[in-house]
């Protein structure tokens, strides 16, 4: 307990040094907000017609105190206001959020259902053909980009078959489940497959240690069957470094998936990041770059408690 | 367990794109349209984006418009007059306009509009072309008096602009304007979730009388391969396109239909004449004559186009042929580059932004291919869209790789870069008396004839001159199901014509 309080005090300095990279970051790229929206045509534009405009993006005070406005409107948990959605920067997050938590938690249920199944059978065939084929199958997954997958899904459906998901528009799980599903399951194929390369090969070089391990003799020489050899005693060990993995596999995927979003035109948090740096929308660039941070250090926390769980021997408490 | 988890994976995924699939295909009456790039905010004076612009001209109308061939046709306005010293414009107004809140459009209205723009405050762009306006007069509710300071032949056509649309004066007083959007087009924005989704519907007291669909649903499909693919399965009947590889695979499909409509927009390869050594002429001649337009427009952009002189209205532009060196002359390129005492050639660094234009990369790198046969040695510099905006504002590069916006009207179009007083001076760096002289007098001629003549002078003196080496105009794409009839391709690229389009 005192090992999660000790882990959550160090999540405010952690976010405030984060807050400033990003702030000074986003600032230090040429072009403002103004340009973003006029373009060239902001040439055209007189010194006080600039002025105003710096005025009305809340650029126009120096660097420190357009960080110390930011900075006190977090203690009332205001994150400023985006200029492109004319809305606050938090519930323009929170309504792009549950696409990227529901396609960050399919992909990887597709992942581990695919990645861990076949790491062990390859790692109980250690060397033979079907070892071969499935670390062959795991390079080629992980060595192709996941736009050339989702491009080539949607083109082999539109063209082959005349079907496509529906796509723009995001139906939420509870307005419309099939719906919703209908929409989400290739873009989480798509991230999936990818990811369960990574897990295979992972959980395969993770079982061959552990199954060469001490204890794993004992227990067959006990008379255990293999099935509950390489289940029960050997899998739960070779989990510890798949959890890592996949803990910051799905810190990432709650960043969004911009490349997965754009193809299939999801609108989810990467992309929404994605533009809000293209329109220079600081408020929600810093809002976001923040509440993806958060995220992480949780999921990351989660991860290191994990280990415990899954093997008694590590502990979190120190002496 | 593998093997029976892929079979439910594979059942279920195929039952649910089914299903979305059918639902997809509810209401007939509404157009669905896709785009890859949304607009970026709903104020009609602000925002200037060509993707911002296709949305809210949907919603906003201006005094005049323009028809697909650049002519001055009514809008809010039903007719207009210029006083016979060319330094007052009448409009009258029509007396069935009305904004979508149901308030009539009335001078009020109009003059507010106008000063809202002309008011340094707003940050309105378009300002820069209403600069000759002294005052506006509303002598009665259908009649707004514009009293120009000078002559002023262009600023008609400037009114065609969307970024001059006219908007509620009551919005203007409540700061409402970027909000709201309420217009007296032809569709009414119901709901915007930008960078997603926005639903129109149709207006029923629009002035232009009945649309022809009951509302646009527009989805913003980041990729236009996938907004090709909605549209191969029915998904979307409608789409705005830019890549040239993408629209050219529209005519494969049996069921879609590709519309194509030469652009005001020119692609140029934009020099710095106050760097050395393109300060001098010789040089800059000799890239003009080194260049192969052709190749150019072949190479990066499929052919998709035509070589263009600095003007691009069709009533204006000259035949290219006619233009200096519009025919690649390498000998006489090396000759001008001897003469100017680099015979040697030189290096310089060309800027172009990535994707915008989609041709971009490539221009650039057959230029460098181009010029290399001159020893002009090419370092490209590819740079993020507004990074691009920032360098080019401040005219730092030696060479920049730009598509640059048309207008119908020549001194709108180039007042900014090649008057001595251009917004845009510190840009095209390059002053010249002669063109100075030209733009100068097509502003303040009224005659059509003449000013032709006067802006094919300025064509060939600007050809001749070489600041920049304009090199072709393409086309606005749209792509849309055989059954979607009466839409009309502007070359301005303007979507206003959806407002008659129908589904049959």
């Amino acid at each position: 307990m005192s090992y999660v309080i000790r882990r959550l005090r160090a999540f405010p300095l952690v976010l405030i040094g984060v807050s400033i990279i990003v702030f000074i970051a986003i600032r230090l790229v040429p072009g403002d907000s103004i340009t973003a929206m006029l373009g060239t045509e902001a040439g055209l534009l007189t010194p006080q017609q600039r002025d105003s405009l710096a005025v009305y993006f809340g650029i126009d005070q120096p660097w420190p105190v357009q960080y110390w406005r930011w900075f006190t409107g977090l203690f009332s948990g205001d994150l400023g206001i985006s200029v492109t959605y004319g809305k606050p920067v938090l519930s323009v997050i929170l309504e792009r959020f549950p696409l990227t938590l529901e396609l960050a938690l399919l992909a990887m249920l597709i992942a581990l259902s695919i990645g861990v199944p076949a790491g062990v059978f390859a790692a109980t065939r250690n060397e033979r053909p079907a070892d071969l084929g499935v670390r062959i199958a795991a390079m080629i997954g992980q060595s192709t980009p996941s736009f050339v997958v989702g491009l080539v899904i949607i083109y082999i459906l539109s063209a082959g078959f005349g079907v496509l998901p529906t796509m723009g528009a995001f139906t939420p799980f509870w307005q419309d489940p099939l719906q919703n599903l209908g929409q989400m399951i290739l873009p989480a194929i798509t991230l999936g497959c990818a990811f369960a390369s990574s897990v295979t090969r992972v959980t395969r070089s993770a079982m061959l240690d552990v199954l060469s391990d001490d204890y794993v003799r004992t227990a067959r020489s006990k008379g255990a069957s293999e099935r509950s050899v390489i289940w029960r005693h050997a899998l739960p060990n070779a989990l510890v470094p798949v959890v890592t993995l996949s803990g910051i596999e799905f810190g990432y995927l709650l960043g969004g998936a911009v490349i997965v979003e754009q193809i299939y035109a999801l609108p989810g948090l990467g992309r929404m990041v994605l533009e809000a740096i293209l329109q220079r929308d600081y408020a929600l660039v810093q809002g976001a770059v923040l509440f993806i941070a958060l995220n992480f250090m949780i999921v990351n926390l989660l991860v290191d408690l994990a280990y415990a769980a899954l093997d008694p021997r590590i502990r979190l408490e120190g002496r | 367990m593998t093997s029976k988890f892929r079979y439910f994976l594979g059942a279920t995924t195929a039952v649910m794109i089914g299903l979305s699939a059918v639902a997809g295909h509810a209401d007939a009456a509404n157009l669905r349209m896709a785009w890859a790039q949304d607009a970026t905010g709903l104020d009609p004076h602000k925002q200037t984006a060509f993707s911002s612009l296709r949305l809210l001209e949907l919603i906003y109308e201006p005094l005049v418009r323009l028809d697909a061939d650049l002519k001055i046709i009514p809008g809010i306005a039903t007719s207009w007059e210029f006083a016979a010293d060319g330094k007052q414009l009448t409009f009258k107004l029509d007396p069935k306009a009305k904004f979508q809140n149901g308030a009539a459009v009335t001078s009020a209205d109009v003059k507010a509009s106008f000063e809202r723009i002309l008011d340094e405050k707003t940050g309105a762009a378009n300002r820069a072309n209403y600069l000759s306006i002294e005052t506006i007069e509303a002598p009665d509710a259908g009649t707004v008096v514009f009293k120009l300071k000078q002559p002023d032949a262009p600023i008609l056509t400037a009114m065609t602009d969307t970024n001059s649309s006219i908007v509620p004066a009551s919005e203007i007083a409540a700061g409402t304007i970027g909000t709201k959007a309420i217009g007296s087009g032809p569709f009414k924005l119901e709901k915007w979730d930008p960078n997603s989704k926005a639903a129109l519907v149709a207006n029923k007291d629009w002035a232009g009388g009945a649309t022809g669909v009951d509302g646009i649903e527009i989805s913003v499909l980041p990729d236009e391969t996938a907004i090709l693919a909605a549209m191969r399965t029915g998904q979307v009947d409608f789409a705005l396109l830019n890549d040239p590889l993408i629209a050219t695979l529209v005519p494969n499909e049996p069921k879609l239909q590709l519309n194509r409509a030469p652009l005001l927009a020119y692609h140029v390869l934009q020099l710095n004449p106050a760097r050395k050594p393109m300060n001098e002429l010789a040089v800059r001649q000799a890239i003009s004559c080194a260049v192969d337009r052709k190749a150019v427009l072949d190479t990066a952009s499929l052919g998709e186009g035509q070589v263009t002189g600095p003007i691009t209205a069709p009533f204006f532009a000259s035949d290219p042929n006619s233009l200096f060196c519009y025919k690649q002359d390498i000998d006489k390129a090396k000759k001008l580059m001897a003469d100017a005492g680099f015979a040697d050639g030189f290096s310089a660094t060309v800027i172009a932004a990535t994707g915008e234009p989609p041709t971009a990369a490539a221009e650039a790198q057959v230029l460098q291919s181009q010029l290399a046969e001159i020893g002009v040695k090419l370092d490209i510099k590819m740079m993020e869209l507004n990074v691009y905006v920032d360098t080019w504002l401040k005219g730092d590069f030696d060479m920049a790789v730009a598509l640059n916006g048309g207008r119908p009207d020549p001194y709108t179009m180039y007042n900014r870069y090649w008057t001595k007083n251009g917004n845009l001076q510190k840009v095209s760096n390059f002053a010249d008396d002669t063109l100075d002289k030209l733009l100068q007098d097509g502003r303040a001629e009224t005659d059509p004839e003449k000013r032709k003549a006067i802006f094919a002078e300025f064509d060939k003196q600007l050809a001749e001159k070489a600041p920049w080496i304009w090199l072709y105009t393409g086309y606005g794409y749209t792509a849309q199901q055989k059954n979607v009839q009466g839409f009309v391709p502007m070359p301005t690229g303007s979507l206003v014509s959806l407002g008659k389009v129908t589904i049959q």
